[in-house]
């Protein structure tokens, strides 16, 4: 039983094109899901739909997204929002500006777990510490009454994990959590990443361009193109032999240390062509119901 | 350290504007036509009337000694005699500086509350029409300068549905308990609500039309201010925590928006202080303004040039209070 499931759903931009076409994916409890695809694939979208955050400009057309075995898009807002805020977490994009300026690091920790999960201050406090530490950051008192701008880039994306953690979400979303990063802090953001999630044993959707990346983290993968899922797959047969023409052309497009030449392969013109007329009879189908 | 050679910058750049101020008002208002003492004295004065007047006043002198003369006087706390009420100037003016500070404060706070509820309700219906009708509410109350504002309240509350007081500072007939002219303040100290109901009553239009189009400008900058801040990243991470709408406005938002809305808030500040003047003469509202107005009428030399000085000094000195807090919002500044 998946502790996520995306049904069939469609986003649209209000009064315009679809976003997201019928996607279905589901996460088990414990496991880590890729999402690629190049940039405007939809993959953000997935996440943001899933955590309640998408744009005003956007809505859902149809689809489930069902938590726990409750359909999120049935519940009214309020609740669903308590639901999400209790049960999910996010590790966002960029470090620098997904902690708020005025407010120091301590309560942007415990706000959640008091507020939201109405767990005494003290506990919430401690939680906090705790989870710090894991998190390697020396001096953990010190950084809950320092302000963001007074710690590195890295310093805030190993907050900003810590913080994600600390409610001991069942499932975590993490929208490119290295790509803003010095790429010296990239590799150890996301060994720590990896680390917290199978030591708390949270399900991931761990949305990337880097197929480098997909192979070390995730054990299932989906590629998107034009916000339709051409492959649902695990990751082990992926690298093997992609089940699509398209995710082979990814594959090939990917930076190879033994082949540089190949890394500049770009996505043949047949092959974009082949999945465009996918995401047309998507389209279709779509429209007839 | 730092913030001792910031202020003793201050300082100095303060007592060079005043300085510059007080020159420039001193020659001025000696350049002008008209003549103070031609004034004073009765149709058939001789020559000899006029120049011992002259004399008595300091004004036979050159432009540059009468200055000399009146700045050493200054920098000893003495600002001259007024030439129509042959009082010292410092005692009248400081007696009325309590109801324009009075006045004007009153109008800040209208202006802030009105503004900020204003900016907090578009934010939170933005897209709907009642953020419609804040911004033509707005854009209403921007176009139409102050003292018209004052018009159209007297015709509102004033004649039409008479509900306040349309001229005066207190109810002349009343018994007056207080020994300081912070009649709101000392009424509200003492007590004496009654009292200080009947200042509310006379102070309520002034203080409005002051208000009104400052409460534009701070409602329409603060609501900019917020939606720009709803797009950012930590508090889109905010509703992932579940917090509502209203959470993430007023904790999340609200404090990163404040700081570019404080800054303009106070240069907005001295121009609603200026704005006292005529709307005082407006309510006859017995304030420094409204002096300010006799004074010149009458050509009271000293008293222009002490009003204006203290005018100057408190247009500074706001300034200087909004630098101290937007340094003690901004936990960035805080620390430097
Ligand atoms: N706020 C928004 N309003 C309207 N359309 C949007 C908004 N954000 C994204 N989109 C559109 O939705 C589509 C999917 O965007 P999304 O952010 O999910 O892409 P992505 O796969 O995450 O790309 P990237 O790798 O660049 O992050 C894009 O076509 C984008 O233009
Ligand atoms: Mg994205």
């Amino acid at each position: 039983m998946s502790y996520l499931e995306i049904d069939r759903l469609s986003v649209r931009l209000r009064g315009g094109g679809p976003l997201l076409r019928q996607v279905s994916l589901t996460v088990a409890a414990g496991e880590v899901r890729g999402l690629v695809g190049e940039s405007g694939a939809g993959k953000s979208m997935i996440g943001k739909a899933v955590l309640g955050i998408l744009p005003r400009s956007t809505e859902i057309t149809a689809g489930r997204i069902v938590l726990d075995g409750v359909d999120l898009l049935t519940l009214p807002p309020a609740e669903r929002r308590r639901r999400i805020g209790a049960t999910c977490a996010l590790i966002p994009q960029d470090p620098l500006t997904a902690l708020n300026p005025s407010r120091r690091i301590g309560p942007q920790i415990t706000d959640r777990l008091v507020d939201i999960l109405g767990w005494p201050r003290v506990r919430a406090e401690a939680r906090a510490r705790e989870l710090l530490a894991e998190v390697y950051i020396p001096d953990p008192e010190r950084v809950m009454r320092s302000y963001p701008h007074e710690l590195s880039g890295g310093m805030r994306q190993r907050i900003l994990i810590a913080s994600a953690f600390a409610a001991e979400p069942k499932l975590i979303v993490a929208d490119e959590p290295t790509t803003a990063l010095d790429v010296t802090v990239q590799k150890q953001i996301l060994k720590l990443i990896k680390e917290m999630q199978e030591r708390h044993g949270t399900a991931l959707l761990f949305v990337t361009h880097d197929l480098g990346v997909v192979s070390k983290v995730c054990q299932s993968l989906s590629v998107l193109y034009a916000g339709l899922v051409v492959e649902d797959c695990a990751v082990r047969d992926f690298f093997r032999a992609p089940g699509h023409a398209y995710s082979a052309a990814l594959l090939a497009a990917t930076p190879k240390y033994t082949d540089a030449v190949a890394s500049l392969t770009p996505v043949p013109d047949t092959v974009i062509a082949a999945v465009r007329a996918e995401v047309a009879a998507a389209d279709r189908r779509m429209s007839h119901g | 350290m730092r913030l001792l050679r910031t202020f003793l910058m201050r300082l100095a750049t303060t007592a060079v504007t005043l300085f510059g101020v007080a020159v420039i008002v001193f020659v001025v208002i000696r350049v002008v036509p008209g003549n103070p003492i031609a004034m004073m004295l009765p149709p058939g004065a001789t020559e000899a009337d006029v120049a011992r007047l002259s004399a008595l006043y300091g004004l036979d002198k050159s432009i540059p000694q009468q200055f000399l003369i009146w700045a050493g006087g200054v920098l000893q706390g003495d600002f001259g005699t007024s030439i129509t009420t042959r009082q010292p100037v410092l005692a009248l003016v400081l007696g009325r500086l309590p109801a324009t500070l009075e006045l004007s404060v009153m109008a800040l706070v209208m202006a802030v509350i009105i503004g900020g509820f204003a900016a907090l309700t578009g934010t939170r219906l933005r897209g709907t029409r009642t953020e419609g009708a804040i911004d033509v509410a707005n854009g209403m109350a921007l176009s139409v300068p102050d003292f018209l504002w004052g018009l159209v309240l007297i015709l509102m509350f004033g004649v039409l549905v008479p509900i306040f007081h349309i001229s005066g500072r207190v109810t002349p007939s009343l018994d007056l308990p207080f020994v300081t002219n912070f009649y709101l303040f000392e009424s509200l100290i003492r007590l004496r609500l009654d009292l200080w109901a009947d200042i509310v009553a006379h102070m309520f239009m002034p203080a409005l039309a002051l208000a009104i189009p400052l409460s534009a400008i701070i409602g329409q900058l603060l609501k900019q201010s917020l939606k720009e801040t709803m797009h950012l990243d930590y508090v889109t991470l905010s509703r992932t925590k579940g917090y509502g709408e209203n959470h993430v406005i007023l904790r999340e938002a609200l404090p990163n928006a404040i700081l570019p809305t404080l800054t303009l808030v106070g240069v907005q500040f001295t121009f609603l202080i200026g704005g006292t003047v005529i709307i005082e003469r407006l309510f006859s509202y017995e304030g420094l303004g409204n002096m300010a107005i006799d004074a010149v009428i009458n050509r009271d030399l000293p008293l222009i040039q002490g009003i204006v000085i203290l005018f100057a000094a408190i247009f500074t000195a706001v300034n200087l209070l909004v630098d101290l807090a937007y340094a003690a919002l901004n936990p960035r500044l805080r620390h430097a």
